[in-house]
Formats: structure tokens, C-alpha cells, sequence
């Protein structure tokens, strides 16, 4: 059974609220983390990002100064900062498609919507260490990519244009594990 | 396409005709082994912990309400504002999100519709401080009434109402954007915690 060393990872907790932060931190903690730094804002936390380089970015949306997707764009532009690949897991009150279209488009890698669980928070942090999805880099997007899956029924026109097929699907660290055993 | 991929820890990439596919080096393989004890259950730690620290929600719910009431003074002091709607919907927003892991679920759905009030009205002004009121009174009331025996009944049928009525305002308010009132009233897409 694979297993995920919390305390080999160093995670980042931005959020304005600090009951939130608390609870982000107690549960991080009971699975294992040693290193949670947190940040108050979406400034202070790109400064913590900067400064700190952690391997995991937990997010609010909603923030003063600028948001979580506001911050998530800055942490993807490619050349401004160490890790523009850092996974970033978006704690989210907003459920609406519009939002979280656009959330995914600025880059995010997992959703989590409020309230929290401890079950669905290791189950993103699980799936960001474990499975981890390549990079696609085009004119308008550079973040995750935003097909989890290939629908073998989709009939419409191939938008991405060099072949069918042609993701580059990085061996999920699951079977990699297995596999040393 | 063609494919580049260096020795050291960089990202290989593979070019296609509009698009780069990256993959980027596995660093947090690190954090990845297997259980040496299969009766180990972070979640069941990680919950653990949590209800120790649960002594405190009451108080911090408590504060979250404060703060809600002070932002509503704020509106009615100062009229709605950038700053002033900001900040009342940041607070509703908040306890939308935590009710529930405070242990007042019943909260959550009048602070979701104060939430769909501020932030889907076009103009804040048109905001009817009366309904405003209704929002965060209920709020205030529904929390400090949790312990009554028929208050989850209480709750869920004052939040039916006032998100009816809310609902209704909003069509009216985005009448004339019919994209924007079908996004808002289309069901969540977030997959829940």
C-alpha cells in the first residue's frame, strides 16, 4: 500500500481568515507535516512562496489585496519564480462553473470546496504527489493539464493541433512505487 | 513534434504544431513510499486532531458573527461602498465555508445566499438593506439558537425564504444578461470536501 511521507513535504497555507489557516494547519499536521508556513494574503503569500519554496501551495480564493487566482497566475508565469510547476490545491467557497473555469484556466491543479474534510484534503494532496498530471504550454495557458481524462466518445474537432494523442502522460508515482518493490 | 529532454533534473517537452506538453521533473516522488504499517490512517490522525481543537469553535463561530455585524454596521453607516460590500462579503463568504466544520451546518445556507445577494446584484446599491438585515439577522440568530431542539426545522425554513427571495431579486437585477443569470443558477460544479 503506498503512503504518502508528510514529512517530507513542505506546504504553504495562504488563506485570510486565520481560524481557516488553524484548521489547514491541525490537519496537516495530524497527517504528518512537519513544515506548514502560512501567509495572510495573496502578497505576503507570493513573498512566502518566494522565500520559503514549498512543494505543495494550499489557497483561499476570496482574499484582500489580490486572490488566490490572481496569485495562481503569478506563480505560473514561466521565468518569474523558482517553481511555476508547484501544485496548487484552491480551497474554494465558489462552486459555480463560470468560477471554477476560470480557476482552472489561471492554472490550478486540484479543487477543494469548503467545508473541508480531512478525507478530501488528503485525497487532493494524495493525488497531486501521487499522480502527477504534465504541463501544457500554449499562447494563452501554461499550467496543469486540463484534460484529467480522454473521452474515447468525443466527436468534435481536435483543438490541439499535431496529432490526436499526444499528451505525454508522466507514469503515476502509484505504479512507480510498486514497481520498486 | 519534436521532443527535448535534458540529463539534469529539467523538464522534458515534447513541441506540437500550437502547444508545448512539459513534464516537469518528479520531485515530490521524495514524499512517496509504502505503508510499513497498514493500520496506519493519517485521515483518522489528522481527524483526531481536529476535534481536540474543537473546543474553540464555538468562540471563533462566535467571532465570525461579530464580525459579520460589524460589517453590516459599516453598510448602514457608510452606505455600500467598494470597501464596505467587500468586506461584508468576505465575512459572509467566510462563514459560508466554515460553519460546517465549526459544527453549525444550519448557518451555512443563509450566509451562501447573503454571499449570491452581494456578489450577483449589478449595481450594490439596488441592494435593499432590508434584505440585507434579514441575511445577517439570521445568521446571528440561527447560531445563537443552536442548542433549541427544533432549530435545524427553524433554519432550513428560513433559509428557504430568504434564498427565494433573494433568487427572485437577482432575476429581476440580471434581467437583461441572460448568460450571466443561467451560470448563476446552474448547479455547482466544486466536487464537496
Amino acid at each position: 500500500m503506498v503512503r504518502i511521507d508528510f514529512n517530507r513535504l513542505r506546504f504553504l497555507v495562504i488563506d485570510d481568515n486565520a481560524h481557516m489557516r488553524r484548521i489547514l494547519r491541525t490537519l496537516l499536521h495530524g497527517f504528518g507535516a512537519r513544515e506548514v508556513y502560512e501567509a495572510e494574503d495573496g502578497a505576503a503569500g507570493l513573498e512566502a512562496f518566494t522565500h520559503y519554496m514549498p512543494d505543495i501551495v494550499l489557497t483561499d480564493w476570496v482574499m484582500p489585496i489580490f486572490d488566490g487566482l490572481e496569485l495562481t497566475q503569478m506563480i505560473r508565469q514561466q521565468g518569474a519564480n523558482a517553481n511555476p510547476y508547484v501544485p496548487i490545491i484552491m480551497l474554494t467557497g465558489h462552486s459555480e462553473k463560470k468560477r471554477v473555469m476560470s480557476a482552472r484556466d489561471a492554472g490550478v491543479t486540484e479543487f477543494l470546496a469548503k467545508p473541508i474534510s480531512a478525507k478530501a484534503l488528503y485525497e487532493r494532496i494524495f493525488n497531486v504527489v501521487a499522480n502527477p498530471r504534465p504541463f501544457v504550454k500554449t499562447k494563452t495557458y501554461f499550467g496543469p493539464d486540463r484534460r484529467r481524462n480522454v473521452n474515447p466518445n468525443y466527436v468534435g474537432p481536435e483543438r490541439r493541433k499535431g496529432g490526436k494523442a499526444e499528451v505525454m502522460r508522466q507514469q503515476p508515482l502509484l505504479e512507480k512505487a510498486r514497481v520498486m518493490v | 513534434m519534436t521532443t527535448s529532454r535534458r540529463k539534469d533534473d529539467a523538464p522534458s517537452v515534447a513541441t506540437y504544431a500550437d502547444h508545448e506538453v512539459i513534464t516537469p521533473p518528479h520531485e515530490l516522488r521524495k514524499a512517496v513510499s509504502l505503508a510499513a504499517d497498514a493500520g496506519d490512517d493519517p485521515v483518522a490522525r489528522a481527524e483526531a486532531a481536529l476535534a481536540e481543537l474543537s473546543g474553540e469553535f464555538g468562540g471563533w463561530m462566535q467571532s465570525e458573527c461579530d464580525r459579520l455585524e460589524t460589517a453590516r454596521q459599516d453598510v448602514r453607516g457608510s452606505g455600500f461602498t467598494q470597501r464596505t460590500h467587500d468586506a461584508l462579503f468576505r465575512a459572509a463568504h467566510d462563514i459560508k465555508g466554515e460553519a460546517a466544520t465549526f459544527g453549525y451546518p444550519a448557518v451555512a445556507g443563509v450566509a451562501d445566499s447573503l454571499c449570491r445577494l452581494l456578489e450577483h446584484t449589478p449595481e450594490m446599491q439596488r441592494i435593499p438593506l432590508t434584505l440585507l438585515d434579514q441575511h445577517v439577522d439570521a445568521v446571528r440568530a440561527i447560531f445563537r439558537e443552536y442548542a433549541r431542539p427544533d432549530l435545524l426545522d427553524t433554519a432550513a425554513a428560513l433559509t428557504r425564504r430568504l434564498r427565494e427571495v433573494t433568487d427572485d431579486f437577482l432575476r429581476e437585477e440580471n434581467s437583461f444578461r441572460p448568460d450571466y443569470l443561467e451560470n448563476i443558477f446552474a448547479p455547482p460544479l466544486v466536487p464537496g470536501g
